[in-house]
């Protein structure tokens, strides 16, 4: 969604960057902990009720089924409902895919203008950015005209399926953060010591990313695949546009066409997996320090 | 220990080159191309003539400009206030972890989701939870001219995404302030109010106009949302280049579509620029 899915690019990166920092020495703020300040109670009870109660509001109705009573029925029917289960499934493979294909094609090139090319470095910034002032909607209208334009052979290659004629387009979007974040995790480790260590042991190339720099920078790493992932999952302007049938499309025909329940409660599941996903990321990146190769070398 | 760089390194540059010029290009192109042709492929003016002259186009032009400045403006009030509150909690906190993460969810995840969840809080009663609340103790949101389909209504639900990504723009900033500011301050005699004042709010300033400014820009080209909420019928600009794809393709209906994206991009590209200012600035105290 928005300067946001992109786009929150630049805050997803400040989000990651801040992942990346050591801990700030916290003298000074140690002290204030004791008693909560009723300014700070204010704002997390209001942020509760304001969050939490539609939250909790579309929990409640996912939980009541068609005849009006509670139950979990409409959990169980995502199984069996073939149209969603099938856009449910076209929407992870998509995300599978998108997330292979940002890590393979953004930490190689970030590596190399990090050791070869850094005058680059400011292209680099601006051409990943670009995803932020070009709206998807925008986008969606680009590749919409380009799908009534192309060539037949094109149209098989790229528009025929909504994987290869989505997966890569979400690559260009999660640009803004992925980028940030791999360049956030390339600069914190001593990259040159580990190629060149790396390279004199006789390793190649392709052996040096995969096998020491990639388990360096797994925090990065998993931080670009999930938001990635989370992108994949909740993007809905471009599918919409180009009629592919993904998660969120098919949750909002489901709803309009009598099986709101059923679209609600996976739109919760949905939800909660994506939270579990940023969640763990919180904890991985807390374990990460000191057990860098970098400090051992 | 310098390796210059050789043919070889640029050759490696080519995958992402390539994939950037096919995936982000190719798509540009083809909106600035179409704004500028006729259906017959001619080169053309004529569809930024139409989306200039008359209401039809200046009104979902308009409408996005206030929709985003305020629910920016609103987000970032709030979202500034929330961050302020949970980083004075101790790093690695709960509730620290909990807040990062859920607004990371909103902020970048929740379009349909989201838009479902407003729906069963706040849909017309007996739907929902809250409006039938409230008019269990006597108001009735609707009757007073509420609705979740309304300019309002939609706006509101932005609201549930600008807060969050505001607590995501702004927490960096908040934890370089330094603690031993406020001492020093206080060591020299000054009040909580006069070392916000004087130290905390101008420090901030940057940081804060910055990520308003990225806030209006998310406002400006969300349309996930509005769509679920809505769909297409929604004055608001990314509905109009909806309805224009769609729509008749006799007048050039898309021929009009691109060049509402033209000038969407335009919009966005200012905003971004401004932000980049504003960011040289901030840079300068928060090291």
């Amino acid at each position: 969604m928005s300067f946001g899915a992109a786009a929150g690019g630049i805050g997803a990166a400040g989000m990651l960057a801040e992942l990346e920092e050591e801990p700030q020495p916290q003298q000074g703020r140690v002290r204030r902990r004791g008693r909560p300040r009723l300014w700070r109670v204010t704002i997390f009870v209001l942020a509760a009720i304001f969050f939490l109660g539609p939250i909790l509001a579309s929990i409640k109705y996912s939980l009541i089924l068609n005849s009006g009573a509670y139950g979990i029925g409409n959990y169980t029917a995502i199984i069996s409902n073939g149209a969603i289960r099938s856009a449910l499934i076209t929407s992870l493979e998509i995300a599978g895919i998108a997330a292979v294909v940002v890590v393979a094609l953004m930490l190689p090139t970030v590596v190399l203008v990090r050791l070869r090319l850094p005058r680059l470095t400011l292209f680099m910034e601006g051409v990943t950015v670009l995803p932020i002032v070009v709206p998807p909607i925008v986008i969606a209208a680009g590749l919409a005209q380009l799908q009534s334009s192309a060539p037949e052979w094109l149209i098989k290659l790229w528009f025929n399926s909504p994987v290869t004629g989505l997966s890569f387009v979400y690559v260009v979007l999660a640009m803004p953060f992925s980028y940030r974040a791999f360049d956030t995790g390339v600069r914190a480790i001593d990259l040159r010591t580990l190629v060149d260590a790396s390279r004199s042991l006789g390793a190649s190339w392709f052996t040096t990313v995969t096998r020491v720099i990639l388990p360096n920078v797994q925090t990065a790493v998993l931080g670009a695949v999930f938001l990635t992932v989370a992108l994949c999952l909740g993007e809905v302007v471009i599918s919409t546009i180009l009629l592919y049938v993904t998660l969120p499309v098919e949750l909002i025909q489901a709803s309009q066409s009598g099986n709101a329940g059923t679209s609600v409660a996976l739109s919760v599941l949905s939800l909660l997996f994506v939270f579990g996903l940023l969640f763990s990321l919180s904890f991985l990146a807390g374990r990460k320090r000191g057990n860098r190769t970098s400090r051992v070398i | 220990m310098r390796v210059s760089a050789g043919g070889g390194a640029w050759i490696g540059m080519l995958p992402f080159s390539v994939y950037v010029l096919v995936f982000l290009g190719l798509p540009i192109y083809e909106v600035i191309r179409g704004a500028l042709s006729t259906t017959s492929g001619a080169f053309t003016f004529e569809n930024f003539k139409t989306i200039f002259s008359g209401s039809q186009y200046w009104i979902p032009l308009e409408n996005s400009v206030i929709l985003s400045a305020w629910t920016a403006v609103v987000g970032a009030i709030f979202g500034t206030w929330l961050a302020a509150a949970v980083v004075a909690s101790p790093a690695g906190s709960m509730l620290r972890r909990m807040v990062s993460s859920g607004s990371g969810v909103l902020a970048y995840f929740a379009g349909v989701p989201l838009a479902f969840a407003f729906i069963a809080a706040l849909g017309r009663a007996p739907g929902g939870v809250v409006t039938t609340l409230l008019k269990h103790i006597g108001f009735d949101l609707y009757a007073h001219g509420f609705s979740i389909t309304s300019l309002l209504g939609v706006g509101l639900a932005y609201t549930y995404f600008q807060v969050p990504m505001m607590v995501i723009l702004i927490t960096p900033a908040l934890e370089g302030l330094r603690p031993q500011w406020q001492e020093a301050a206080e060591s020299l005699g000054a009040s909580r109010l006069e070392y916000l004042r004087h130290i905390a709010i101008p420090v901030m300033a940057p940081a804060f106009i910055g990520s308003l400014l990225i806030l209006f820009g998310n406002a400006f080209s969300a349309y996930a949302t509005a769509l679920a909420l809505v769909g297409a019928s929604i004055p608001l600009i990314p509905a109009a280049i909806n309805e224009a794809i769609n729509g008749n393709v006799l007048v050039n209906q898309a021929g009009i579509a691109q060049a509402l994206g033209v000038e969407m991009i335009l919009i966005a590209a200012i905003v971004l620029t401004f932000y980049w200012l504003v960011q040289r600035r901030a840079r300068r105290w928060l090291q």
